[in-house]
């Protein structure tokens, strides 16, 4: 399997905890649908901990950047924990980086959605 | 030259059908002999990733999956030049004509930075229509580059 997520509550906000690849394919599509339930049931304060994942491509990117676009417009937001050296490059290289709050604490994290 | 260890010049073909299968298989191909050819752990994932998003765009949007048509894989390892192409049997697209994934206007749009990394990360890569309509992509990374 190519990405494995698991969600969690954390207070008021949802984390989920990406394991793999999110690449165009399975984990791509898992990510967007997991992203979109999560919206619906009305839960838009989601923080993606992204410690596991060992590559993403660019239409990998293309999710992060959907959904944080997604959930912004619900009046959530989408923010990113734990970027690994890789990931942190490819959002660099992109000007993705300071598009995201980005945070290497999940207790901060958590406290920033106050 | 930090060249292929064994000092052995390489040179890989492949016929791929139009899966995500193919995708995996090609950027495996090309990272285990980017490898071989001494590259370190940060090229050899620049080098498997734009191999990746190279193949992805000749299944994807280049033959659209058909099962009826093919993708050219191939690479070589000579005179220094770690060298991958890829060639579909799509029907072109303006390469030329690409919009520019930084630009303030395209940086949330969820597509369009397949080939911008791909340039990123590559030290020299060329696109040709083929004259049988196809798309020809040339990837090269210089092993003595660092």
């Amino acid at each position: 399997m190519s990405v494995k997520l698991s969600t969690r509550q954390v207070g008021n906000v949802t984390v989920i905890d990406v394991v793999g690849r999110i690449t165009l394919g399975e984990g791509s599509s898992a990510l967007r649908e997991n992203m979109r339930d999560l919206v619906a049931k009305n839960e838009n304060k989601i923080l993606l901990n992204l410690a596991d994942v060992t590559y993403i491509d660019s239409s990998g990117i293309g999710e992060l950047v959907s959904g944080f676009t997604t959930v912004t417009n619900t009046g959530g937001a989408l923010k990113l924990l734990n970027l690994n050296k890789r990931v942190k490059d490819l959002l660099q290289i992109t000007k993705l980086y300071t598009v995201f709050e980005v945070f290497e604490d999940e207790a901060a994290a958590i406290r920033s959605y106050a | 030259m930090r060249e292929n260890a064994r000092h052995v010049p390489e040179t890989i073909e492949r016929l791929l059908g139009s899966t995500l299968d193919s995708v995996d298989q090609a950027e495996e191909l090309a990272s285990a002999a980017a490898a071989r050819a001494g590259f370190d752990e940060d090229d050899l994932m620049r080098i498997g990733m734009a191999v990746r998003e190279t193949m992805v765009n000749a299944v994807a949007h280049g033959n659209r999956y058909n099962a009826n048509k093919k993708v050219r894989f191939s690479l070589s390892l000579s005179h220094g030049r770690f060298t991958i192409v890829v060639a579909d049997e799509g029907e072109g697209f303006d390469f030329e004509g690409l919009p520019d994934p930084l630009a303030p206007e395209n940086l949330m749009r969820t597509s369009g930075r397949g080939i911008f990394l791909i340039r990123s990360f590559m030290d020299d890569v060329q696109l040709r229509r083929l004259d049988s309509g196809g798309t020809e992509v040339t990837l090269v990374k210089n092993v003595e580059s660092k």
